[in-house]
């Protein structure tokens, strides 16, 4: 094993990263595409098994473990890290690019732990980084809600953290391999791991966090958090059947909130969550061919959703707009972000010829081998809604529908290549599914192209963007958000504490003056009798003292003789 | 102004042409849109009877199965959104005093 072989690929972004405040102008771009490119080959050349071992206490830990897996989820997250900093070099701020890279080459670290303390050193590594992203990048909105992301991140990695303890404490072995949820510790780290999946019921965080971002940032931050924990649940928990149930419920989530969504990008993100619904759900079904599916389609996902993600990006960094109420009719002037913006849509939509026809209809073809008869059917009525509420309604409303008037041009070059480069691949992979399926954890012997599954899905989803033009009266755009489960800390906790405070606070200051009141009568009682002129401190004179003696004495021989 | 942008003899008073609409959005395409996507999606329902697409469950079965279906579900989702609309929107300034 030479060193090459053994050095922890992501470390090489989170190393490199703290070079590029140093360096300027053309070395600091080519050393942010450069970077991604030498993790990229390092991740390539990853051999199975254990790569490097480090022994700490009494614990083996495996930084570097390699199998198909791994391999897979660090080469697109090597690819995502080139795309994403091609995207950010005009516009994203050098910290914030770094910030970026440390969190993606977390995540790679991730993919290649092969222990779980490893693992979740990792994972707060994650959770600093893309904090930082949100801090440096957005306006000032970004702040508070970079406050609140890291809120909710550092609860889940709480959680996640004491699971691990636990379940090393009751197995032994700091080994991260398939688990079921049937002990505290193991519901833990299942809790810790979907938390970062965005997850009901604190689902919110994402849509809350994530359009706060720049343009670049949101980019990054779509790939990442939920991609590695789809990640995680493969390799932890595959075949855990709440997983079906939680899966499903996110992906109608995504359709029902991105349908009621103004703001473009809070769109893509709720569709984020319904796309992660749809890995987990097929993880929740566990055979290998549902495997495969949820692992190419988080593959797919990451160059898609980069892909829509950047051509939303384009159009606020161009108009400064991020509401749909306010957009329309930009395909005009923006036809390079136009066209890259609808290649997007179909590939999330998974039109035949695109990378996600090839990924997710894996997952359904499992839930047809295993006879999931109700589960099959709410995945084929959630392809629909994919296409209603991503595949049609974001390019509608931010490029046609009426005429904004708002006639901008397309964006700078690098961010005209990332996109034309992320498009690429989107059609690329749809039309030769062939490498990606040979990347896959398990054999592949799906063949997607087939007549019938070709017109199905035409059918389906064509059908679908007819529902969409007869539903569009019920569809206008309005300037609202729809309330979500981060209202339960935004608005409840803080009412409930200032309802208390209204409630109690009066009666505590009531106590408070009467206690302090009580305390100054004692202390008025005490220096009265205590006082430099209370009764027990007055000075006595010696005439006095003997006196009274002289009078006791007295008193006490007359009792005496008396007696 | 000699001519004007749609060709047609215009008001003398029209001396400052409308602006053009781009070919895409001009009424007569739209127009042709809408013929052309129907024509595509009945033809999607016909190509049914040389390609039997093989149903799994039962109702998956039934004749253009994946069109109705499709359809339906999503004319379903959009009203429960609407009707979730109801509770759940707010103005988008709602969190603004935070």
């Amino acid at each position: 094993m030479t060193a090459i072989e053994s050095f922890p690929p992501g470390m090489v972004l989170v190393l490199g990263a703290f070079a590029l405040p140093f360096l300027r102008g053309s070395a600091r771009a080519a050393w942010v595409l450069a970077l991604p490119l030498i993790t990229l080959a390092l991740v390539w050349q990853v051999p199975d098994g254990k790569v490097l071992t480090v022994t700490i206490l009494d614990y083996v830990l495996t930084p570097v473990s390699g199998d198909a897996l791994s391999r897979l989820f660090a080469i697109i997250f090597s690819i995502m890290a080139f795309a994403g900093g091609l995207y950010a070099l005009n516009h994203c701020r050098v910290t914030e690019i770094a910030a970026a890279f440390v969190y993606a080459g977390s995540a790679i670290g991730v993919v290649f732990a092969g222990d779980l303390v490893t693992l979740f050193v990792f994972w707060e590594i994650m959770a600093l980084g893309s904090t930082t992203v949100l801090l440096t990048g957005g306006g000032g909105r970004s702040i508070p809600a970079a406050l609140r992301y890291l809120t909710v991140h550092v609860m889940g990695g709480s959680l996640l953290l004491a699971g691990v303890i636990a379940q090393i404490d009751a197995t032994g072995s700091v080994a991260f391999v398939a688990m079921k949820p049937d002990s505290l510790a193991t519901w833990l780290i299942l809790l810790g791991f979907l938390i970062n999946a965005a997850a009901p019921p604190l689902s919110a965080w994402l849509p809350d966090a994530y359009p706060e971002a720049s343009p670049g940032g949101m980019v990054f931050l779509s790939a990442f958090t939920t991609k590695t924990a789809v990640y995680v649940l493969i390799r932890g928990f595959p075949g855990a059947e709440i997983l079906i149930f939680v899966g499903l419920f996110m992906v109608f989530y995504g359709i029902i909130y991105a349908l009621l969504e103004n703001d473009m990008r809070r769109i893509l993100a709720y569709s984020i969550v319904n796309q992660v619904g749809f890995m987990i759900t097929g993880i929740g079904i566990g055979t290998e061919m549902a495997l495969n599916g949820a692992a190419a389609h988080a593959f797919t996902h990451i160059i898609y959703k980069a892909l829509l993600l950047m051509s939303a990006g384009s159009v606020l960094l161009m108009t400064g707009k991020r509401k749909c109420s306010d957009l329309g009719g930009l395909f005009q002037s923006m036809p390079l972000t136009t066209i890259c913006g609808i290649i997007g849509a179909l590939s999330i939509s998974s039109f035949p010829l695109t990378s996600g026809f090839v990924s997710k209809s894996m997952i359904a073809q499992a839930a047809i081998d295993d006879k999931l008869v109700i589960i099959w059917y709410l995945l084929a009525a959630a392809s629909a809604g994919v296409f209603l509420h991503a595949g049609i309604k974001f390019p509608w409303f931010v490029f046609f529908q009426k005429d904004s008037g708002l006639r901008p041009p397309d964006p700078p070059l690098n961010m005209r290549l990332a996109m034309v480069f992320f498009a690429a691949l989107c059609i690329a992979i749809g039309v030769f599914p062939g490498p990606l399926y040979a990347l896959l954890p398990f054999p592949v012997t799906y063949v997607p192209y087939t007549a019938a599954h070709v017109l199905t899905i035409l059918q389906l989803l064509l059908f679908s963007g007819l529902a969409f033009f007869v539903c569009l009266p019920l569809m206008k755009r309005t300037p609202t958000i729809s309330l979500d489960s981060d209202w339960l800390y935004r608005r409840l906790l803080p009412t409930l504490v200032t309802a208390l405070m209204a409630t109690f606070g009066p009666l505590d200051q009531r106590i408070r003056l009467a206690t302090l009141g009580l305390v100054g009568r004692t202390m008025d009682l005490v220096e009265r009798v205590y006082g430099p002129n209370g009764l027990m401190a007055r000075s006595v004179s010696s005439g006095t003292i003997v006196l009274w003696t002289v009078a006791f004495l007295c008193l006490f021989m007359l009792v005496y003789f008396l007696t | 102004m000699t001519s004007n942008p749609l060709g047609t003899d215009a008001h003398p008073s029209a001396m400052v042409p409308p602006p053009q609409l781009h070919w895409l959005v001009r009424p007569e395409t739209i127009r042709k849109l809408w013929v052309w996507g129907s024509v595509l999606l009945a033809a999607l329902v016909a190509i049914e009877f040389a390609v039997q697409p093989h149903g799994y469950f039962g109702i998956d079965d039934t004749f253009a199965f994946n069109a109705w279906y499709g359809f339906l579900a999503c004319v379903a989702m959009v009203i429960v959104a609407k009707g979730l609309g109801i509770l759940l929107k707010r103005k988008d300034t709602y969190y603004d005093g935070d």
